[in-house]
């Protein structure tokens, strides 16, 4: 990856997470998580994934799929800077006139299938990948899970199936930014050894930093996807990535931020100073 | 090969788009997967990840048939079908076998005696319940056809002895006493209680009670014009169901009635609770669901009806459970 494309992406990412932050107001999204898996998207949309807005349609096309939802505004952004949606679309956030609201909706133009419930969209996955390669066609899919929502038994009765039918055009990214809701995950219900995990289950492992584009480059270009195994990119990120001020913070995952706050986080996450953050925080427990 | 494998081996064979699934559940299908190729999938034991394969397939164009067992299809998999299949609108069909009284000497764990009640309370989600192999196999036919989700109730059982009506969604179909104008009863059933109703109905017919019975084939949409029909022509209207008596036939009729404000006298049959487990004919003599039964039950009712009507009525409207 040449100097310039590294920038472009990472100019691209800024971008995306400007959108995510407008979001975060009026109404607010689950900022945390949509700006670990930002990167990511934005590498995946930007140099991995077969799909634009000409060929959103078509029966050839990668499919993303986000089964964490609630990291959807990371994925409109990335929808509005590829052209598939309209930026000023992206002001509907939270209106009733369109279908841009907390979780992913597939009236949205580039969004391939609802999510919310989290534990869904691996066996969703499986079918779409399954189907194409039943018609032969280059199809992959990738599923975004949280690792959060590894804890649903699902994820794993789906892993196993996956590999039993070697569904080996699938790829599941874990967007492991250490963190569920309020709580550290390995304070909850440890994941660890996580990789170990889905080798057990039949899947081949890759490791990746989720926020680094050359480092994703490296781990996507080496993906190999005729081996008979589903594989499993497991990303690691920090939630809140790009803005100091929530980062790593158990209290900030979902946050409604005044318009000034947001005014003060798009500074931030142009490199001025730290935002000062007075609205109320979101804690469970 | 038996009429279940012959439709599905014929549709596939016409129609790319089918893709047959089943979480570990072929009994009914042994020539299939052979047949069928990368077309069939068992998924092994996993309701849920059968469900929402099934979803993704059909969202890119397939019309995908899924298997197991009613219990674990509806409820196992519930928020699957939910999220996955009826919020997409998807064209999957989910047929549910031993549903209602033929799981007999499983127990309750594997008693479907809700699924009608929660799959019809599924916004974009059919409910067909077949009384025979032939109307199972004439729907299905249909329901291949249809572009939306299905919950299917299986069944193999003998034909019964009825005049057939080309299979429709929402119209129910006169199994006996068609030419009656005015009956004594109307009973309103689905499934494999449809025997039971037209066997009680000759034996209540022998005794002057004139019985139409009516088999509702789906139960959404329901045929509300038949409901309004016995209610309006009938002394005594009869919902007899292998379900519970909530949120099944008894309560559609119900709503039906109270929809359109009319009233009628209902005597509901149905389970209360989980039955008890056993071997089938015992069951239907257990829970008083054998045709036998089902006569007494109508003849006791019409009697109360009666003994009522020599006082003045307290309401018109009487819906009670038996």
């Amino acid at each position: 990856m040449t100097v310039d494309e590294r920038n472009e992406l990472e100019q691209a990412a800024l971008r995306v997470r400007q959108h995510i932050v407008r979001m975060s107001t009026n109404g607010g999204c689950f900022i945390g998580a949509s700006l670990s898996c930002a990167d990511l998207l934005v590498y995946l949309y930007w140099r991995f994934l077969n799909i634009s807005p000409m060929t959103v349609n078509a029966e050839d096309r990668d499919v993303l799929l986000l089964s964490k939802g609630h990291d959807v505004p990371a994925l409109y952004g990335v929808l509005a800077e590829r052209g598939f949606i309209s930026k000023a679309r992206l002001k509907n956030h939270l209106s009733v006139g369109d279908h841009i609201y907390w979780h992913p909706n597939r009236a949205v133009s580039g969004v391939e299938f609802h999510s919310g419930s989290l534990g869904h969209l691996l066996s969703v996955g499986m079918g779409m990948a399954l189907d194409a390669r039943m018609k032969g066609l280059p199809t992959r899919v990738v599923v975004i899970l949280g690792d959060g929502e590894l804890n649903e038994g699902s994820v794993w009765e789906a892993g196993l199936v996956a590999s039993a039918l070697s569904i080996d055009n699938l790829v599941a990214v874990v967007d492991r930014n250490h963190f569920q809701a309020n709580i550290r995950t390995e304070e909850l219900v440890p994941l660890e050894p996580l990789a170990e995990k889905f080798r057990a289950f039949g899947w081949d492992t890759m490791h990746v930093n989720g926020h680094d584009m050359e480092s994703l480059d490296e781990c996507f270009g080496a993906l190999q996807l005729s081996t008979g195994r589903p594989t499993v990119v497991i990303a690691d990120t920090r939630r809140g990535k790009g803005l100091p001020s929530i980062e790593e913070r158990a209290d900030r995952w979902f946050c409604n931020f005044s318009p000034e706050e947001a005014d003060a986080l798009l500074d931030e996450l142009a490199g001025n100073s730290r935002a000062t953050l007075t609205s109320e925080t979101l804690i469970v427990r | 090969m038996n009429r279940y494998e012959t439709l599905l081996l014929d549709t596939a064979s016409r129609d790319e788009r089918l893709v047959v699934i089943t979480a570990e559940n072929r009994g009914h299908m042994r020539t299939v997967p052979p047949m069928l190729g990368d077309r069939f999938i068992d998924v092994g034991i996993a309701e849920q990840t059968m469900i929402g394969m099934a979803a993704g397939m059909a969202v890119r164009g397939r019309v995908v048939v899924t298997h197991a067992l009613a219990a674990f299809l509806t409820m196992r998999a519930f928020e699957f079908i939910r999220d996955d299949v009826a919020i997409a609108n998807a064209s999957v069909i989910m047929v549910g076998m031993v549903p209602g009284v033929l799981s007999d000497g499983n127990g309750p764990t594997h008693q479907a005696i809700e699924d009608v009640s929660i799959m019809r309370g599924l916004p974009n989600m059919g409910v067909f319940c077949p009384c025979d192999e032939s109307e199972f196999i004439d729907g299905m036919r249909v329901l291949l056809e249809s572009r939306r989700p299905w919950y299917v109730r299986y069944i193999s059982t003998p034909d019964l002895a009825i005049d057939r009506v080309a299979f429709e969604p929402g119209v129910a179909a006169v199994v006996r006493g068609e030419a009656l104008h005015r009956p004594n009863v109307t009973i309103l059933t689905y499934g494999f209680l449809t025997r039971q109703c037209i066997e009680a109905a000759e034996e209540l017919g022998r005794d002057d009670v004139q019985v139409r019975v009516v088999n509702m084939r789906t139960l959404k949409p329901a045929d509300e014009k038949s409901i309004l029909h016995a209610a309006a022509t009938s002394e005594l209207v009869v919902t007899v169901e292998d379900h519970l008596l909530t949120g099944g036939l008894a309560s559609i009729v119900a709503e039906t009635l109270m929809v359109h404000g009319k009233g009628a006298h209902v005597l509901t049959i149905g389970f209360p609770t989980w039955f008890t487990p056993g071997r089938l004919d015992e069951v239907l003599t257990n829970e008083r669901i054998s045709s036998s039964a089902i006569a007494q039950r109508i003849r006791q009712r019409l009697a109360d009806i009666v003994h009522a009507a020599v006082k003045p009525p307290s309401s018109t409207h009487e819906v009670s459970h038996d």
